[in-house]
């Protein structure tokens, strides 16, 4: 008994600490910009689904592996190209031209962005390049393979964070002042567009794929067992699984309440207007919370795919509950509150694996809704969440 | 100093603001005195970057303003103490007064600034590790205007700093408006209690609906009958 219960508590910290890494994302953009950023699961699976293709094109995998795929370096050359003349236009082309035209031509400021647009990701195919010459290098060694992966796993975080940054400046930024309503329907749209995007066959295709394992498939220890009980097994995916999420939530912990950087992220979400009186560029602090909410969901679409291998395409229904679940614990953890979303992916993950183990994976979802709704009716602010006034 | 010229500012398809001027010099308070309504804190929010102005310009020592965003605006050295004191409930007086020095990365020099805040308000250093949401009102108050000053301002716009304040707190509260000009901060006061604000200021300005209906020296306006029936309730 205690070896079924213990193996199952080992099971939903797992999978609960995936959750928590992508309920943050939700959290962080409700808690600055008050509406839920539907396409953050999206995120997420194309963490997992880059994850894989980087692996693949590292060699990495049984099947053999394939060239990178030429549209990215037209993509990233065009838009490099695009930088520098937006910004030699920043530096000397408004000025000259008459002042009657201004308001049909870009403003300067464009330049600058798009600069970092293409630098960032010039540095995430380095990053995949360097986990290809890692793999190349040492094919056998399992010690090399983890190495690569972990280098796969910051090229992937980066990759999620520079889409996670062009959603939010293209998509969100210009609705900063519309209705939330409007808001809302957009992030709808970007998540189908991002879904449907992964389908095509340039992307990742419409089959589902096997995620090369990059880590040892280890038992790090074995507890009890007998003829009739199967034994606990701790396996090494499960502890650097976790262990990887509870690294990365610690660290944000520390981001978002000891440092500048943090209070300031804090500020624009009690008020933006009052944040921007103290010298804070708003734009900036919500573009990076975005860039960190999809880092972290990236991290989890990695960690997920090295646990549970069998990738569907990016459109199918499993991707769209794992994301709602997230969301799930985001709300019953308090949204808007950092730490409730941690506490929330637990319980969630927590609630799904023994409601798997004990009575049946059919019925699992039913627990985690079950929660949801008996949050929503006791506190409707969620565990950690505080009843914050509309002020005038 | 800070130069405003014919500036509209509206609200969708509302005009709060009909093209108003007026000029602050350096060393001065000066102060824009008018009803509920007649677009005072809108004056201060369009000189600070919030909204856009549709027309008209802001000079700041010269330099135009009006398009430059708010976060800038507070870099060239302009702080406000916003209507409603919007200060950060959720974090403690300690951490208010941190994000006011948030432009600048000098830690000597801010710590200074600090004391010389705190010394000005000693009532938040016995509060320093409260959140700022159990604060009373008065203590609000003093925080947002600390929390302004450790931007370091040349010159620092104070909307309504008397509203819901107890007589007794305005007084403190004017009292160190006054001192905070005198160590050589120039002051844009917005104000409903016209009587407070025409005793502090060397200059005033009453805005009506839109416009600016009269200037001039603040002990003039306040000897004028037409402020003394308006503003200071007498007949």
């Amino acid at each position: 008994m205690l070896e079924k219960f213990l193996q199952t508590l080992m099971d939903g910290l797992a999978v609960g600490s995936l959750y928590a890494l992508i309920a943050l994302g939700y959290t962080m953009v409700y808690g600055i910009l008050k509406f839920i950023n539907f396409a953050h699961s999206d995120i997420f699976v194309l963490g997992a689904w880059l994850s894989y293709s980087m692996a693949i094109m590292a060699g990495l995998s049984m099947q053999s592996a394939v060239p990178v795929a030429p549209w990215i370096f037209a993509a990233l050359g065009a838009v490099t190209v695009l930088a520098a003349v937006m910004q030699a236009w920043d530096r000397a082309g408004y000025d000259r031209v008459p002042a009657a035209w201004r308001g049909r031509l870009p403003t300067p400021g464009l330049g600058g962005t798009l600069t970092i647009v293409s630098l960032w990701g010039w540095s995430s195919v380095g990053l995949a390049f360097a986990a290809r010459m890692i793999a190349t290098g040492a094919a056998e060694s399992s010690a090399w393979r983890t190495v690569a992966g972990g280098v796969i796993l910051l090229a992937a975080m980066s990759t999620c964070g520079l889409i996670g940054f062009c959603v939010e400046r293209t998509a969100y930024k210009p609705l900063r002042k519309a209705p939330r309503l409007n808001v809302l329907i957009t992030a709808i749209g970007v998540s189908l567009l991002l879904q449907n995007l992964g389908q095509l066959d340039w992307m990742f295709g419409t089959r589902p794929q096997g995620m090369p394992r990059l880590l040892p498939d280890v038992t790090l220890a074995q507890f009890a067992g007998s003829e009739t009980v199967p034994p606990v097994k701790l396996h090494l995916i499960d502890v650097v699984g976790a262990g990887t999420a509870v690294v990365l939530m610690v660290a944000l912990d520390i981001l978002v309440f000891r440092t500048k950087l943090g209070r300031a992220m804090r500020a624009v979400s009690y008020n933006d207007r009052n944040a921007a009186l103290m010298g804070i560029p708003v734009d900036k602090v919500i573009s990076f919370t975005f860039v960190l909410g999809a880092a972290l969901a990236a991290a989890a679409g990695f960690l997920y795919a090295q646990k549970y291998p069998g990738l569907g395409q990016t459109a199918s229904a499993t991707w769209v509950l794992l994301g709602l679940k997230a969301f799930i614990a985001a709300v019953v953890g308090g949204i808007g509150n950092i730490r409730g979303a941690m506490l929330g992916g637990l319980l969630i993950g927590s609630a799904e694996m023994f409601a798997r183990a004990y009575q049946s994976p059919s019925v699992a979802d039913i627990y985690v809704f079950g929660i949801l709704i008996v949050v929503l009716l006791f506190k409707p602010t969620g565990i950690l969440g505080t009843n914050a006034q509309e002020k005038v | 100093m800070l130069l405003v010229k014919d500036l509209v500012v509206s609200y969708g398809a509302v005009k709060a603001l009909h093209g108003i001027s007026l000029e602050v010099r350096q060393g001065e308070v000066v102060t824009l005195i008018g009803c509920n309504g007649a677009g005072k804190s809108t004056t201060l929010r369009a000189i600070s970057g919030l909204i856009r102005a549709r027309a008209g310009t802001v000079e700041f020592e010269g330099k135009p303003i009006h398009r430059t965003a708010p976060h800038e605006i507070v870099r060239l050295g302009i702080a406000q103490s916003p209507e409603g004191r919007g200060i950060f409930a959720n974090m403690t007086v300690e951490e208010n007064l941190e994000l006011g020095a948030y432009t600048r990365s000098d830690p000597e020099a801010i710590a200074s600034d600090r004391e010389w805040a705190l010394s000005l308000f000693p009532r938040l250093r016995e509060r320093f590790r409260q959140n700022a949401g159990t604060l009373s009102g008065g203590e609000q108050q003093m925080l947002a205007i600390a929390r302004a000053l450790l931007t370091k301002p040349r010159l620092l716009l104070l909307d309504e700093p008397s509203l819901g304040l107890a007589p007794q707190v305005v007084q403190t509260i004017f009292k160190i408006i006054r001192d905070i000009n005198a160590a050589g901060t120039t002051i844009l006061l917005v104000e409903q209690n016209a009587h407070m604000a025409l005793k502090v200021a060397h200059r005033a300005y009453v805005l009506e609906v839109g416009v600016i209906k009269m200037q001039g020296p603040a002990a003039e306006l306040a000897a004028s009958d037409e402020v003394r029936k308006a503003y200071l309730g007498m007949h």
